[in-house]
C-alpha cells in the first residue's frame, strides 16, 4: 500500500471510531439533524479550508484568509445597507476584490521571492483593518435574497436540514478534489510542493502556478465569507478571528503533509467534520468545557505530525536502502 | 436464583432512574464566554439555580464568538434540549437559528442582553433596566442628604455605551425634584478603576474636596480607584464624601464594611432565577410571559453586614 495514503486512512478511522464513540454515549448525535448541523456549521470553514489545502499542498501558507472572510462579511453588509444593489452583483464584485488580493500575494511572494508566512501576515492585517475602516459595528443584512436563502434547505427524513450553504461546502470540496487530482494545476500544485527546484525542472510554470494558488485562495475566502454573511445575517469586522489556524487544523488532521507535496483534498472535509464532531459533542453533554474542542484539536494535530514525521522517515529509509542495494 | 433476583431487582431500577431521567428537565445555556467577573458569576448561578430545581444544564461557552453560539443552538435542537437560554454576544443575526428552534418548538429564554429579532422567536427575555438602576441609586442620595445642600460629581461609564446612558439619565431623573443636589461636574472613567481614579483626582483639584458632598459613579470599579484619589486628597470616602455606585462587585463590599462607600445598586447575576420560573409557569399551563422580565435592582448599603455578601458574592466567582 502507499504510505501516502496512511495519514488519509488514519483521519477516516478517526472520524467513524470517534462518531461511534458519541453514537453509544448519545444516541441522538446519529440523526440527520445532527449530520445536517456538522454540514451547515463547517461550511465556512470547509471552503476556506479546500483554498487552504492547495496553499499547503504547494509549500505555502495563508493566514490572510480569517480576515477576508471578516472584510467580505462587512464589504456586502455595507453594499447592500447604502446602495440598492441586488446581493449577487455584489458577490461577484467581492470576489473580484479577494481573488484580486489573493493573487497579488501570491505575486509578491514569487516576484521578491518572500516567505509566503510573512506576505500573508501583512494580508492578514491589511483584509482585517480595511473591515475596520467600513464598520466597527455589527452591521445586520435584510434582504429578501437572504430571506430566501436561509429557507433554501432541503428537509432530510428526520427533520434534518441540508441547507444550501452546506451543500455548497460539498460542491466546493468536489470541484477542490476534481482540480488537485485531475488537472495539469493540480499535479503542479503537487510537484510545487515537492520543492521549487525540482518542479523548475519538470517544466512547471512556478510563477503562473504560485499566483495561481494564491488567487483560488483568496477566491475560496471571499466565497466563504459569503457564506458566513448566510450563516449569521450579518457582517461584523471582529467575525472569524482565528479560522485561518481551524483551516490549517483541519487540513493538516485531513492528512496533507504541512511542508507540501502529499495529501487529499477529501481527507480536509473530515478533517473539517471532526473539528465539527468534537464541538457538537461537548455541548451534548455540556459540562465540560468548550475549550476542551482546542485541546483536543491540539493533541490530534501533534499526533499527525509526529505520524507524517514518521512515514517520512520509513519512505526515506527505503529509498537509500534501494539506491544501496 | 439470588444472581436473576438481583438482576431483575437493578433492571427495575435502572427503568425507574430512566423514567425519573425522562420527567426531569434538560435546558441547554450559551453562555457569551467568562470575559468579566460578573459573567463568571452568572455561569456559576445559573448552574446552581438549574441543581435547585432539578434540570440538567447543558453549558455551551462560547468564547465570545457568535458561530459557537450558533452551532450550540443547533446541538440543542439536535439533541431535543426542553428549552435554551442564550445570553447573545452580538445583537444581529439570530433570525435563522431562532426560527429553527421555534419550529422545533423549544422556547428560548434570552439573558441579560437582547436581540434584533422578531419578538415571537422568543418566548421572553430576562435582563436589568439600567435606567431603573440609575434610579434606586439617585433615590438613596437624595433621602441619604434630605434638605443638605450637595453638590455630586459623576463618573460616567465608555462614552456612548448603553449603561452609561441610561444610569445616567436615571439617576437625573431621580433627583430631578430635589433642588438641593446638584450634578457639578461629570465625565467618563471609562469603567476602570485607574480612570476613575484619575479623573476623580483631577474633579477634586478642580472642585477643592470640602465642596463635594457625593460621588456616583456608574460601576463599583470606578468607585474602588475614586476612594483611593479621595484617600489620597487626606479626605475620608463614606462621610466626607458619599458614595454610591452600581453592579455589587465582592470588592466594594469590603470597601463599604471599611465605611468607605455607601450604597451600591445590584446588577443581580440571576438572571437564570426569573427564567427558569417563567418557563416552568409556560410549561405547567402555556402562560406567555412577559416579553421583557425586568430583573429587581436591590440597594445595598452599609447597614446590610457588607462582609457577609462580600464572602457570598466571592463564591460564585467574580
Amino acid at each position: 500500500m502507499n504510505p501516502r495514503l496512511l495519514p488519509f486512512l488514519a483521519t477516516v478511522v478517526i472520524f467513524v471510531v470517534a462518531y461511534v464513540i458519541c453514537w453509544l454515549q448519545f444516541p441522538a448525535m446519529l440523526s440527520t439533524r445532527v449530520i445536517g448541523n456538522l454540514l451547515t456549521d463547517g461550511a465556512f470553514l470547509g471552503i476556506v479550508a479546500v483554498g487552504m489545502t492547495f496553499v499547503i499542498l504547494s509549500g505555502g501558507i495563508d493566514l490572510s484568509v480569517g480576515s477576508v472572510i471578516a472584510f467580505s462579511g462587512v464589504f456586502v453588509a455595507v453594499m447592500l445597507r447604502d446602495t440598492g444593489i441586488h446581493p449577487v452583483p455584489v458577490f461577484v464584485l467581492l470576489l473580484a476584490i479577494t481573488t484580486a488580493f489573493g493573487a497579488a500575494m501570491g505575486l509578491i511572494i514569487h516576484v521578491l521571492q518572500m516567505p509566503p508566512f510573512i506576505v500573508t501576515l501583512a494580508g492578514m492585517f491589511l483584509a482585517r483593518g480595511m473591515a475596520y475602516v467600513l464598520s466597527v459595528d455589527s452591521i445586520p443584512i435584510a434582504h429578501p435574497f437572504y430571506d430566501w436563502v436561509q429557507t433554501a434547505y432541503w428537509l432530510m427524513p428526520g427533520k434534518g436540514r441540508l441547507t444550501l450553504i452546506g451543500a455548497t461546502m460539498l460542491a466546493v470540496f468536489v470541484a477542490g478534489i476534481l482540480l488537485a487530482h485531475r488537472t495539469r494545476f493540480g499535479a503542479n500544485v503537487f510537484a510545487l510542493g515537492g520543492g521549487v527546484q525540482t518542479a523548475r525542472l519538470m517544466g512547471v510554470p512556478v510563477g503562473r502556478t504560485t499566483v495561481l494558488i494564491y488567487a483560488l485562495s483568496g477566491l475560496l475566502a471571499g466565497l466563504s465569507g459569503i457564506v458566513f454573511s448566510f450563516y449569521t445575517s450579518a457582517g461584523y469586522s471582529l467575525a472569524t478571528v482565528g479560522v485561518e489556524l481551524d483551516a490549517i487544523a483541519a487540513v493538516v488532521i485531513g492528512g496533507t503533509l504541512l511542508t507540501g507535496g502529499s495529501g487529499f483534498v477529501a481527507g480536509t472535509l473530515i478533517g473539517v467534520l471532526i473539528m465539527g464532531l468534537i464541538q457538537t459533542y461537548i455541548t451534548f453533554d455540556g459540562t465540560l468545557s468548550s475549550w476542551w474542542t482546542k485541546i483536543i484539536i491540539g493533541a490530534l494535530l501533534l499526533a499527525f505530525i509526529v505520524l507524517q514525521k514518521a512515514l517520512l522517515d520509513i519512505t526515506a529509509k527505503r529509498a537509500s536502502a534501494r539506491e544501496a542495494g | 436464583m439470588i444472581a436473576k433476583t438481583l438482576l431483575g431487582a437493578g433492571l427495575l431500577a435502572s427503568m425507574t432512574l430512566l423514567s425519573s431521567a425522562a420527567l426531569a428537565q434538560t435546558v441547554g445555556f450559551s453562555q457569551i464566554g467568562s470575559e468579566s467577573g460578573w459573567r463568571a458569576a452568572e455561569t456559576t448561578v445559573t448552574r446552581q439555580e438549574a441543581e435547585k430545581r432539578g434540570i440538567d444544564l447543558k453549558f455551551a461557552d462560547a468564547q465570545q464568538k457568535q458561530e459557537n453560539q450558533i452551532k450550540a443552538i443547533r446541538s440543542f435542537v439536535a439533541q431535543g434540549v426542553d428549552a435554551i437560554l442564550l445570553a447573545p454576544v452580538v445583537a444581529t443575526g439570530w433570525d435563522a437559528v431562532l426560527q429553527e428552534a421555534k419550529e422545533a418548538e423549544i422556547p428560548v429564554i434570552l439573558l441579560d442582553r437582547m436581540v434584533d429579532s422578531d419578538k415571537d422567536l422568543y418566548l421572553t427575555a430576562v435582563g436589568s433596566d439600567l435606567v431603573h438602576e440609575g434610579e434606586v441609586a439617585g433615590k438613596w442620595l437624595v433621602d441619604e442628604v434630605g434638605d443638605r445642600e450637595c453638590n455630586v460629581v459623576e463618573l460616567q461609564g465608555t462614552t456612548g455605551s448603553s449603561p452609561a446612558i441610561d444610569r445616567k439619565k436615571g439617576f437625573e431623573q431621580a433627583i430631578a425634584d430635589a433642588s438641593n443636589i446638584k450634578i457639578v461636574r461629570s465625565q467618563t472613567g471609562d469603567f476602570t478603576r485607574a480612570k476613575g481614579k484619575e479623573v476623580m483626582e483631577s474633579f477634586l483639584k478642580a472642585e477643592g474636596g470640602d465642596t463635594i458632598c457625593a460621588l456616583y459613579a456608574h460601576n463599583d470599579d470606578m468607585a474602588v480607584g475614586a476612594i483611593q484619589a479621595i484617600k489620597e486628597a487626606g479626605l475620608k470616602p463614606g462621610s466626607d464624601i458619599l458614595v454610591v455606585s452600581i453592579d455589587a462587585v465582592p470588592d466594594i463590599f469590603q470597601a463599604m464594611a471599611a465605611g468607605e462607600a455607601n450604597a451600591t445598586v445590584e446588577l443581580t447575576p440571576n438572571m437564570a432565577g426569573p427564567a427558569f420560573d417563567a418557563l416552568a409557569k409556560y410549561q405547567a399551563d402555556g402562560t406567555e410571559p412577559p416579553k421583557f422580565i425586568q430583573t429587581e435592582s436591590k440597594l445595598y448599603t452599609q447597614a446590610d453586614d457588607p462582609m457577609k455578601v462580600y464572602e457570598e458574592k466571592k463564591s460564585q466567582g467574580y
